[in-house]
């Protein structure tokens, strides 16, 4: 079902009416909460400069973009980077017609899915041990990567079964190798389908890196509580934080969206949502 | 220095809303200037931690980050600020290390950390808040107390509670994973957690929770900012003797920490730190606190 | 893990408030995602362009960010819980509850929203418009033919996005609720050398809740499979 205007018929003259009638309760009541919610906020002083004046302050401003969202990326990039290695390996792991092969990777993949990412970047960071500095940072990479490339594991083993079966029949019949067969036929059509659930991946990485702050590790949410910290103005410095994460996120899913369109062409052939039954190629809230 | 050259370059980025930007938020929280003891090496027998800080002319003390007042680093800062933070540029001072300068390392500690962090070697002092236990003397050397408090009840100001036992099966807040939630358990509430105190004191003002509880002093700093809408109040159901945290295999720093903190009593430099650092948030300069012996 | 072992009523007491926590936000999120789609597909242009500002605003933002909303936004402009106090033997369900269990659907209804116009969009469109012709209205063609089958289309990823429900309760460890994580920290504060087997132990007991849950969602694929 492409466009959704076939779920309703095209209105006529008294719907007209009676939609545009619901349209303009809507919106009165969509105004209303959001006048409420500013005028709630006026009234409990959060409009105040002094509770804003931080976020012109080129001091600060540069904390926040050096100290903050460069760190995040850094940490959400590396852990990318890391997580795309590990879904090949592990994901080819699986694939393998070794069972000795198979099976303990099968477990590792199920272990790191199921197991949520505070828990594995605390987890980390004891391992990495809490007294070296420097250790938070990698914990993060190191968690998010486990887990992110978990999912990108079954993403690709998914991509690679998606791939019609008389692609590799043909491949054989050539008389390719079982190697040659993976490498030239099936895998650089199962990466151009991963693509775009690979960045999906990203903002999933993205977003999970605000946990950091658990273990003490740098980005965005962790000036967000040294500037309410400091400066008592907490309401501001969260919509600040959450509006960067968003214009960032948004961003990257543009770039999916382009991507897609650009490799795959208007219509995904291949249903990622329907990778295994668990984490798909799609965004679908990250885990913690 | 990779790092400035970073620092540059995303300073150039911001130039647009840099140019728009002018806020001047902030402020400098200098701390007190502590001169250096120009002669220390000569004044540490060889063989001694001391010796060995005073010669290499640096030092890592590790101090709370998330604290205000105690010890605390503000966003993009590069010497923390707070009581805790005072007393260690003296004990760093008495080394002849410059307190201010690059010679000293501050590292961030959470409760987690500080012995791993002593027991490793990873810093040289710990005062991060670090209430002097037996079991914590088992692995590492404390000694102090610079500072006495105890953990007590923060509430509102029409609030009936009189003790944690008016609190029986209610909430009260602490830090996720604190001893405070512990205690606050055992005395029959219900300990509830949150990532920091100042999110606590949120839940009190606005009704959540029935009372929040830890150090007497920290409540009192908030109680103090909030005035007319907060109080502290309750016995101290524990005792928390605040000392300094340093490796067990280093005995002999006993003695001189112990000298330090002594001077620091007599000649006002201590009473000059709380009203600098817990002086502003109301809480009012007590004596100070009788030392420890240290093992022979 | 002996730590764990010695003290296995404060375990699983800790799981049953994730427990808690995954079942009563997964189902509220299913609700309000229901509705979010009806909204995001409908023919009202101003719910649309709201549903989908609230669906892309959300998403986009990290969990702990939606759950400090709700400890400490929503206080602000009233919006509370204190009407929530209820104790079922040693379990107590009050404001924090209700800000932790609000803060998860809120988040997770943006997700299932999303599958389920990916799980509408999968339904034939001769679907909808043989309901269109015997009459029946947008809401008729939704409740009736539309949803029963995007439902069952979305299952796989609606499975994942409860899955991924199951771990982010964990977020609810740092906002007063004193779930698995948070537990598990106090075990390894209070026993720091048994950090490995307490890690482990807690592992697990999210490893049986999400198999627990992948091991229902397959089954019901396969019974509500559309031949």
């Amino acid at each position: 079902m492409s466009g959704s205007n076939v779920l309703f018929d095209a209105p006529g003259p008294r719907t007209v009416a009676r939609h545009r009638a619901y349209s303009l309760v809507a919106l009165v009541v969509v105004v209303a909460v959001l006048a409420w919610v500013v005028y709630k906020l006026h009234q409990a002083g959060q409009f105040e400069g002094d509770k804003w004046e931080v976020f012109v302050t080129p001091r600060y401003l540069e904390v926040i973009v050096v100290d903050g969202l460069l760190q995040t990326l850094k940490m959400a990039g590396l852990a990318v980077l890391g997580a795309v290695v590990l879904g090949f390996v592990l994901g080819i792991g699986k694939l393998s017609d070794h069972r000795l092969l198979r099976w303990p990777l099968w477990l590792v993949v199920e272990f790191f899915r199921a197991v949520p990412v505070l828990l594995l970047m605390i987890f980390a960071w004891y391992t990495l041990g809490i007294s070296e500095p420097g250790t938070s940072f990698w914990a993060v990479v190191i968690a998010l990567t486990l887990y992110n490339g978990a999912v990108l594991a079954e993403v690709l083993r998914a991509g690679v079964l998606a791939v019609p079966k008389g692609q590799a029949e043909a491949a054989y019949a050539l008389g390719l190798r079982k190697t040659q067969v993976m490498n030239i036929v099936l895998m650089p059509q199962a990466v151009k389908i991963m693509l775009p659930a690979i960045i999906s991946q990203c903002i999933v990485a993205l977003k999970d890196t605000a946990l950091g702050q658990y273990v003490l590790a740098p980005g965005l949410t962790r000036i967000y509580r040294q500037i309410y910290l400091q400066f008592d103005n907490r309401v501001p410095t969260m919509i600040v934080i959450a509006g960067i994460y968003i214009v960032v996120n948004l961003a990257l899913s543009w770039l999916a969206t382009w991507l897609q369109k650009r490799l795959v062409g208007e219509k995904n052939p291949l249903d990622l949502t329907r990778v295994g039954n668990q984490q798909g190629g799609e965004n679908t809230g990250g885990a913690a | 220095m990779r790092r400035m050259k970073f620092r540059a370059a995303a300073a150039a980025v911001l130039l647009a809303s840099a140019l728009a930007a002018c806020g001047d938020a902030g402020e400098d929280t200098e701390g007190r200037d502590v001169e250096a003891n120009e002669n220390a090496a000569e004044e540490f027998d060889d063989g001694t931690r001391m010796k060995e800080l005073a010669e290499a002319g640096t030092i890592k003390v590790g101090v709370k980050y998330d604290q205000p007042g105690l010890g605390f680093m503000e966003a993009g800062g590069d010497v923390p600020t707070g009581f805790d933070v005072e007393i260690a540029k003296l004990l760093v001072a008495d080394l002849g290390i410059d307190p201010d300068s690059d010679n000293v390392e501050w590292v961030e500690t959470i409760s987690d950390n500080r012995e791993p962090f002593l027991q490793e070697g990873r810093v040289d002092l710990v005062l991060a808040t670090y209430s002097i236990t037996d079991e914590r003397r088992q692995v590492v050397g404390q000694t102090g107390p610079y500072f006495v408090t105890g953990q007590q009840l923060l509430v509102p100001s029409d609030s009936d509670v009189e003790s944690i036992d008016d609190l029986k099966g209610q909430e009260v807040c602490s830090v996720t994973g604190s001893t405070s939630i512990d205690r606050i358990n055992e005395a029959g509430a219900k300990g509830v957690g949150f990532d920091s105190y100042s999110e606590c004191v949120q839940k009190v003002l606005d009704g959540t929770v029935a009372a929040m509880s830890t150090d007497g002093t920290i409540l009192a700093g908030f109680a103090a900012q909030n005035e007319g809408q907060l109080k502290v109040v309750g016995e101290e159901f524990s005792e928390e003797r605040i000392g300094v945290g340093y490796s067990k295999d280093r005995p002999e720093m006993c003695e001189w920490i112990n000298d330090v903190l002594e001077d620091s009593f007599e000649d006002g430099s201590w009473a000059e730190a709380f009203e600098l650092t817990l002086g502003p948030s109301g809480v009012e300069t007590p004596e100070p606190p009788a030392l420890d012996e240290c093992a022979a | 893990m002996n730590a764990v072992l010695d003290d296995l009523d404060a375990y699983l007491q800790a799981f049953g408030y994730t427990l808690a926590l995954f079942v009563i936000s997964g189902l509220l999120s299913l609700v309000l995602g229901t509705v979010l789609v009806a909204m995001r597909v409908g023919p009202v242009a101003v719910l649309r362009a709201a549903a989908t500002t609230y669906v892309t605003t959300v998403r986009n933002t990290p969990l702990v960010i939606v759950f400090a909303f709700f400890a400490f936004f929503a206080p602000i402009i009233n919006i509370r819980f204190t009407w929530l106090d209820v104790h079922i033997g040693r379990f107590d369900f009050t404001e924090l509850f209700g800000a932790a269990v609000a803060s998860l659907s809120l988040y997770t209804c943006t997700f299932v929203c999303e599958a389920l116009r990916a799980g509408v969009n999968a339904v034939p469109l001769g679907q909808a418009e043989a309901a269109r012709a015997i009459g029946l209205p947008f809401g008729g063609v939704m409740t009736n033919v539309v949803l029963p089958q995007a439902f069952r289309a979305a299952l796989p990823p609606l499975a994942s996005v409860q899955i991924a429900l199951i771990k982010n309760t964990s977020v609810a460890a740092v906002f007063g609720v004193a779930e698995a994580v948070a537990q598990m920290r106090t075990f390894t504060n209070s026993f720091a050398s048994q950090r490995l087997g307490i890690f482990i132990a807690f592992a697990i007991g999210y490893i049986v809740l999400v198999e627990v849950v992948s091991f229902a969602a397959a089954r019901a694929e396969r019974r509500w499979r559309i031949a």
